[in-house]
């Protein structure tokens, strides 16, 4: 047997040649095209759930997000200044603290508890929203902030009431508002941290798209992990492809 | 009993000056602790083209502001009549709001198409018949042709013609204009005369303008305003012919640098 | 009364039905029907299948659901101490005492053992291989200050690993000795990645191997490697919300003959990954599972 010294570091040296790894890729595709094209039963359970959490989460969060955003920027008060600072740290918030804050609060010893939310999809629909809200704020501040200030005197000018000017503003503002709707929906579908701590991840009521992608790679399952990423990424990129294409109809 | 002694106890019982829109009284508007505005008196009348002229930072967009109501004095008294209603700031229904309209000297144009823009004015006011008003409004600024174009991309007379459009296709009562013309080349300066000149005879126009020839082409009467007070407010002919102040005299001899 | 009833229903035809059990399709009551279980687990079971292989005739007996919540031992506990779930299944013998003892929960029952064992290249830098004694090895590892992986997370492996170096009166530090933080799943990559060594369960190994590993097994057999799992039911009185009967049916379920037997029928790549070792006899069961139920209520 041969004697080897010890490495003494802390680099990931991978071992396997790059072809190995091209290799996993192509196994992986060639795995999530046979899981979508089979229309895997748990597989579509799974991505149906993904995305009627993520969905509810972002029209909460729109509903929620775009009065506020639009408010802020619009409206004069004192502590303005200290409000945006707090959209915008919450456009960074790890979402494992807002899931375990949002699991202490849902927990049976928490505050919510007797509402019976823990564990459950509604839970993740929660924490998505606090995670999705601040995002979807700030973006729709920040494109409001970036329309024509002069705009809004002149539309009062014209004989618009306060209602439709803001309106109109909101509307100058549609596709960064857009943008802000993509990245609230981008940031929920690929999150894991939050939902699986307050959802569990259990088989049939709250495993998602990202929670199964966990478990498959705990399971060592990387194929199937993989090939599970790429099922979300190409939701995803249905979605905002989806989205974009509606920016560009309602340009004019 | 209260004893007025100015003016103003006149606008109080409302018995409002004859023939006139706007009747000012002593009005005084500060930013922070600059006073841009002092205004003791200023009538003016229904269907009149009033120009105002002064050079920059005299007062003007700020006296054109008061009156288009976007903003409060901050002392005094501005009313307005219009038909026999008589209101201000504080007591303006929305629908005597929409009797003024304002252009400005830089439009802001919605980002969508021409017609767009034009018949805003007419979907905020839940007004009928939207599509050939629009048109007809259009081909009378010369936009026909361009009616489907992104405002956006217009020339800087094109879109100070798409603002004047959407102005006055709802037939205010009043029309403010700031400096319309500014900037503008000879062809769109004298589209947009001709189409304030139209005006004149219905509606009560007010425009600012650096430009005094310009003044003396459109205007009944002419204001002029320097630091904030008006100096000298006269018939066109007086103002340009034999002004009383030397002031008025200097700025239309062009002694006074604006 | 009613819930003792209840329980000793559930409790008998557990241990009555036996293999017919295994054979029929209809269930045999439905005593929870629709009810829900919320099982809080250490990843190992549940990522082995083994909690898949046998929870369906817990599910079908009953018609309760079973909700597994698969987190590490730590958060498990908390999980339960925050009567958040309603019976856990863990690994790591002092805490689940000491939950015990701050009055989270009623009783714990063993239930099975998986083993561990030390891993690593087949090169063997440190030479351990075949060697009886787990803290001997760790003391020839940190000798040669050959590359060691931790999972450093608190689980229970990291508890049994943390109990090896202290047996081996050794404390690790060093550039040779990582703390990953992450799960045994993590962890056996990076140490296939740097050709080092840690300490794995059998399970996790085992499923890993069948992907495609470049480590071997070195040490194994060692008592102290034995990894002894526990079933706790959570406090009641502490949580009105825990479902306590139905927690007390399957920890009885889970104690019974047949599930004991289940358990061990439960391979992977032909190999038995849970060794059954709840307490002999469903009659001590019964009494043991009686003596809880009265000082619960």
């Amino acid at each position: 047997m041969q004697a080897k010294k010890p490495q003494k570091t802390k680099c990931w040296q991978p071992k396997k040649p790059e072809a190995n790894l091209l290799g996993t890729f192509l196994e992986a595709a060639q795995e999530a095209i046979r899981l979508l094209l089979a229309m895997d039963p748990v597989l579509v359970e799974v991505l149906v759930r993904s995305l009627q959490v993520s969905a509810s989460a972002l029209l909460i969060s729109s509903l929620v997000g775009i009065p506020l955003g639009t408010w802020l920027a619009l409206a004069g008060f004192p502590g303005k200044r200290i409000a945006t600072a707090i959209i915008y740290t919450g456009m960074g918030l790890p979402p494992v603290v807002v899931g375990l804050v949002v699991y202490l609060f849902l927990s049976r010893s928490g505050a919510f508890g007797s509402l019976g939310w823990l564990f459950t999809v509604r839970a993740m629909v929660v924490a998505q929203v606090i995670i999705a809200t601040p995002l979807i704020t700030g973006i729709t501040m920040s494109s409001i902030l970036a329309v024509d200030p002069d705009l809004r005197p002149q539309l009062r000018a014209l004989g618009a009431t306060e209602l439709q000017t803001t309106r109109a503003v909101l509307l100058e503002a549609r596709a960064g508002v857009l943008v802000g709707l993509v990245a609230g929906f981008g940031r929920v579908i690929a999150e894991v941290g939050a939902v699986i701590l307050v959802g569990g991840n259990i088989d049939g009521k709250t495993r998602v798209l990202t929670t199964a992608i966990v478990l498959e790679t705990r399971r060592g399952n990387f194929d199937v992990a993989l090939a599970l990423g790429i099922i979300l990424l190409a939701v995803a990129f249905s979605i905002n492809f989806l989205l974009v294409a509606l920016q560009g109809k309602t340009t004019i | 009993m209260t004893v007025y002694e100015r003016p103003f106890s006149v606008l109080v019982e409302n018995t409002f000056p004859a023939n006139m829109t706007y009747a000012l009284r002593d009005v005084v508007q500060q930013y922070g602790n600059r006073t841009v505005l002092r205004v003791a008196t200023l009538d003016i009348r229904q269907g009149e083209n009033l120009a105002v002229v002064g050079p920059s930072g005299a007062g003007k967009s700020t006296l054109l502001r008061l009156l288009v109501l976007l903003e409060n004095p901050a002392r005094g008294d501005i009313r307005l009549q219009i038909g026999d209603k008589v209101f201000n700031q504080r007591t303006a229904t929305i629908s005597q709001r929409r009797q003024i309209a304002m252009v400005f000297q830089h439009p802001a144009l919605l980002s969508r198409s021409v017609w767009k823009n034009v018949a805003y004015s007419l979907e905020i006011r839940g007004e009928a018949d939207v599509r050939s008003r629009v048109q007809i409004m259009l081909e009378k600024v010369s936009l026909g042709h361009l009616t489907q174009k992104p405002a956006h991309t217009l020339s800087g007379g094109e879109k100070q013609r798409v603002a004047i459009a959407r102005a006055l296709i709802t037939q205010p009562q009043v029309l403010i204009l700031d400096e319309p013309t500014a900037n503008l080349d000879p062809q769109n300066i004298r589209i947009i005369e001709q189409l304030i000149h139209e005006q004149c005879e219905q509606t009560t126009v007010i425009m600012v303008t650096h430009n005094i020839f310009q003044a003396k082409r459109l205007a009944d009467r002419v204001a002029l305003l320097l630091d904030g007070k008006i100096i000298e407010i006269a018939t066109n002919k007086t103002f340009f012919n034999t002004p009383r102040d030397p002031r008025t005299q200097a700025f239309i001899s062009g002694d006074i640098i604006y | 009364m009613l819930r003792t009833l209840r329980l000793f229903c559930v409790i008998l035809l557990t241990s009555a039905a036996g293999g017919v059990l295994a054979q029929t399709e209809e269930p045999m009551t439905d005593a929870f029907d629709g009810e829900t279980l919320i099982l809080a687990t250490t990843t190992s079971t549940y990522d082995s299948g083994l909690l898949d292989y046998i929870l369906p005739d817990f599910e079908e007996m009953t018609g309760a659901t079973v909700d597994v919540i698969a987190v590490g031992t730590g958060a498990a506990l908390e999980l339960g101490a925050n009567g958040d779930a309603d019976v856990i299944l863990v690994h790591a013998r002092s805490r689940e005492e000491a939950f015990i003892e701050a009055g989270s929960g009623t009783a714990r029952f063993d239930v099975m053992y998986n083993d561990f064992m030390i891993i690593g290249s087949a090169d063997d830098p440190a030479g351990i291989a075949g060697m009886g004694n787990a803290a001997e090895a760790f003391v020839t590892i940190a000798a040669a200050e050959a590359p060691f992986i931790s999972r450093g997370d608190d689980s229970g492996t990291h508890s049994k690993e943390l109990s090896i170096w202290a047996a081996a009166d050794l404390e690790p530090d060093g550039d040779w000795y990582q703390e990953a933080g992450q799960g045994m799943g993590a962890v056996i990559t990076i140490a296939n990645e740097q050709q080092a060594y840690t300490l794995a369960d059998r399970a996790t190994y085992l499923a890993r191997e069948a992907e495609g590993l470049d480590l071997t097994v070195l040490v194994e057999g060692d008592e102290t490697l034995f990894n002894p799992y526990g079933v706790i039911l959570v406090n009641p009185d502490e949580h009105p919300n825990v479902n306590a009967e139905l927690a007390q049916a399957f920890v009885g379920w889970l104690i019974s003959d047949d599930t004991q037997e289940l358990i061990e029928t439960f391979v992977v790549n032909d190999t038995q990954l849970f060794y059954a070792n709840a307490d002999a006899g469903e009659e001590a069961t019964e009494d043991e599972m009686l003596a809880t139920e009265e000082a619960g209520s």
